[in-house]
């Protein structure tokens, strides 16, 4: 008998090309997703050595970071942007990469269309220029981001240079509420273990909790892996995942659709094998979680009060917390529900999928955007967008008064002119709410998608659990 | 690809933050440029400037009197989290940092810096708190960064021996980069894809979307 591994293991043991004494493990890469930003250093260093894409096949690139979200046919207005965009263009005409640019109908956040197209699959090594390369860990795939010098060596040679990371359970127990998502797992975990607890590890997320969420659930909390640390997070994949893969664009068929299947049963972490580290959380007794602070592991249930730094008995965390505040314009014990906000943005590779849309349109569907709040509504995908307007979602988030726009990553990152003033607040179902992440001087408060369309119809952080009905907003979709 | 690494003296540039992630180090705005140099003017551009370009007042730490020619940044606990972005070891040592010294680092930035000639070295919790220490006592304190026998050498003759990994050591003090590693395993990586069929054609379709 073989010894039990876990998910990560098989993966790992899998595509293990070489390993020499004293270097670092030769793993090989199934599948490199390519953007505007990290990439065209990475091309210029192939040119420089007189080298060539080595497995185009396995490549694929979109545009998604600097993006405008205004209308396609409007002129890109920033210089710089337009010249990276091109850039990113030229690079795969000339290395053969096949690359989904804005104007193709399956341009995207780089996280959005991997699973949209069935490039993201059970088993697979995959990485990107993008620390939420972790999204992909929802199917199953071992799946991190990468630098840019990294970026340059799969180019040329399908490979990476890996030292084993340890790895690390986060089990998931019991049930949802109504009105609390996987959103709220994942900044629930963040803020107890910080936002350094899982360096150097791969999170596995298990549980019947876990069990029980959608694929586009799953791929939210995977997401925000590198948001506590992790280098990458791990679902098993089981029927659900399957079903969501089935018929995709690069999904096998036929015959190699059975024999794919029957390969991804055997990934599931064996009986018996252990990890490195592990956690319990409860889902049964999590509330619906927002930030305060200006990490993502600044958050609180949303019927808290914002903590004090002088509760904190570190002076490092006293001076954080204390730093944190000062920026956010916030007071020790004051209620998060209440807090004004001037912004909301629903959107990102976190929570810009076709489920977020139909929770926040569920919220919004008959109401109106409170007065003087601007509520920007950006589809993670060009399929996205579409199904939207398939479904009527654009016109419930138009007739609220919510801005409806083009797919992109827009203010997550606020490279492409979507940002907040300075001093405004946001209440974004985005990942980071770092200093000035959002606009130079803003402010975010990270939450659902649910807690976010609630929060704009009150003009104030709302509980979405007050809403008549929520009992019958569940998430729908994403198959 | 960076110059060989070589041992050298410094003062210490002292940043008790905690948690500094890399939106600080360089705002994504600092992104848009397609190459590798010149980042050294967006770093910590927020902690550093107002928006008309003026410094801020009191000066960020990188601007204060005597810390122009520094090369040794002391950060608060967990440096580095959030983006892959390597323009934030790019924007460091374009400002000349080559070594930063913490309790801990974020896994891809510590990767990112790595193969940027910029060395993070971690320091057990109490030699952390005792560097801020010495830093605060006597500012213009020396230390010295070894890389080939793993010592920072302070005043005092005292010696804060460090862990690095075996093959970044040699990539770094070599001033080589694991491109040209990976490139001389080649015959390997051709026997593993000859024996693992590609999981996924990204030019093909199998159906129509």
């Amino acid at each position: 008998m073989t010894r039990p591994r876990t998910l990560f293991e098989k993966i790992w043991d899998d595509h293990v090309v070489a390993e020499e004494p004293g270097a670092p493990t030769v793993l090989a890469v199934d599948l490199h997703l390519i953007h505007e930003v990290t990439s065209p250093q990475a091309f210029t260093g192939l040119r420089n050595r007189g080298l060539s894409v080595r497995r185009p096949g396995q490549t694929v690139a979109t545009a998604d970071h600097s993006v405008p979200t205004h209308p396609r046919n409007l002129p890109i207005l920033d210089a710089m942007a337009a010249t990276q965009l091109a850039q990113l263009d030229t690079n795969c005409l000339e290395f053969g990469i096949p690359i989904h640019g804005m104007g193709s109908p399956d341009q995207g956040i780089v996280h959005v269309i991997g699973p949209q197209l069935g490039l993201t699959q059970p088993g697979m090594t995959i990485v990107c220029g993008d620390s939420h390369t972790s999204t992909h860990g929802a199917f199953g795939a071992l799946a991190f981001g990468i630098g840019t010098s990294e970026v340059e060596m799969v180019l040329a040679t399908q490979c990476l240079l890996q030292r084993r990371p340890h790895t690390y359970e986060v089990r998931v127990d019991g049930r949802l509420a109504p009105g609390v998502s996987a959103k709220d797992i994942i900044l629930a975990l963040i803020a107890r273990i910080g936002v350094g607890g899982g360096t150097g590890h791969v999170f596995e997320y298990r549980g019947e909790a876990i069990r029980a969420l959608t694929m586009e659930q799953r791929m939210t909390i995977c997401n925000m892996s590198i948001e506590g640390g992790a280098r990458a997070g791990l679902i098993a994949p089981d029927d659900a995942t399957f079903q969501y893969l089935e018929g995709r664009p690069h999904a096998p068929q036929g015959a190699a659709w059975i024999e794919a299947v029957s390969r991804w049963r055997t990934l599931p972490s064996d009986d018996g094998a252990t990890f490195d580290r592990s956690i319990t959380i409860d889902a049964s007794a999590l509330e619906p979680m927002v930030t305060y602070g200006t990490n993502p592991g600044m958050g609180i249930p949303i019927t808290s009060v914002v903590p004090s730094p002088d509760a904190q008995a570190d002076p490092g965390q006293r001076r954080a917390l204390e730093r944190a505040l000062e920026y956010m314009d916030l007071q020790p014990g004051q209620t998060i529900l209440g807090q004004k906000i001037d912004v909301v943005f629903i959107g990102s590779c976190t929570n810009g999928r076709i489920s977020d849309l139909r929770l926040a349109a569920s919220v919004l569907r008959d109401r109106r955007v409170a007065d003087g709040v601007r509520v920007m509504v950006v589809p993670g995908s060009d399929e996205v967008k579409r199904e939207a307007e398939r479904e009527g979602l654009a016109e419930v988030f138009r007739a609220a008064g919510a801005e409806w726009r083009e797919a992109g990553c827009s203010m997550c990152i606020a490279m492409n002119g979507d940002q907040l003033a300075p001093g405004q607040y946001a209440i974004s179902t985005s990942n980071r709410n770092f200093e000035g992440r959002q606009g130079k001087g803003g402010r975010t408060f990270l939450a659902s998608p649910l807690t976010a369309a609630a929060s704009a119809i009150a003009g104030v952080i709302s509980d979405p659990r007050r809403l008549p009905g929520i009992e019958a907003i569940a998430p729908v979709g994403g198959r | 690809m960076a110059d060989p690494f070589q041992t050298f003296t410094s003062r210490l540039i002292p940043l008790p933050a905690e948690n500094v992630d890399t939106d600080q180090i360089i705002p994504a705005r600092y992104l848009k440029t397609t190459a590798k140099a010149g980042l050294a003017e967006g770093l910590f551009r927020d902690w550093r400037f107002a928006e008309d370009g003026s410094l801020l007042q009191p000066p960020f730490v990188l601007d204060q009197p005597g810390m122009a020619g520094r090369q040794i940044l002391l950060a608060g606990n967990n440096f580095g989290g959030g983006s892959s972005r390597e323009h934030a070891p790019w924007a460091l040592t374009s400002w000349g940092i080559r070594a930063i010294l913490s309790t801990s680092f974020a896994d891809i930035f510590r990767s990112n810096a790595l193969k940027n000639g910029l060395l993070p070295i971690v320091v057990e919790p109490e030699r952390h708190r005792q560097l801020f220490e010495l830093a605060a006592a006597n500012p213009d304190a020396q230390a010295t960064v070894n890389l080939e026998s793993q010592v920072v050498h302070l005043p005092g003759d005292e010696d804060l021996p460090f862990e690095v990994d075996p093959f970044a050591k040699v990539m770094l003090l070599a001033g080589t980069d694991e491109l040209g590693y990976l490139l001389r395993r080649e015959g390997e990586i051709g026997a593993w894809e000859a024996a693992h069929p590609a999981r996924v054609d990204t030019t093909a379709r199998a159906t129509p979307s």
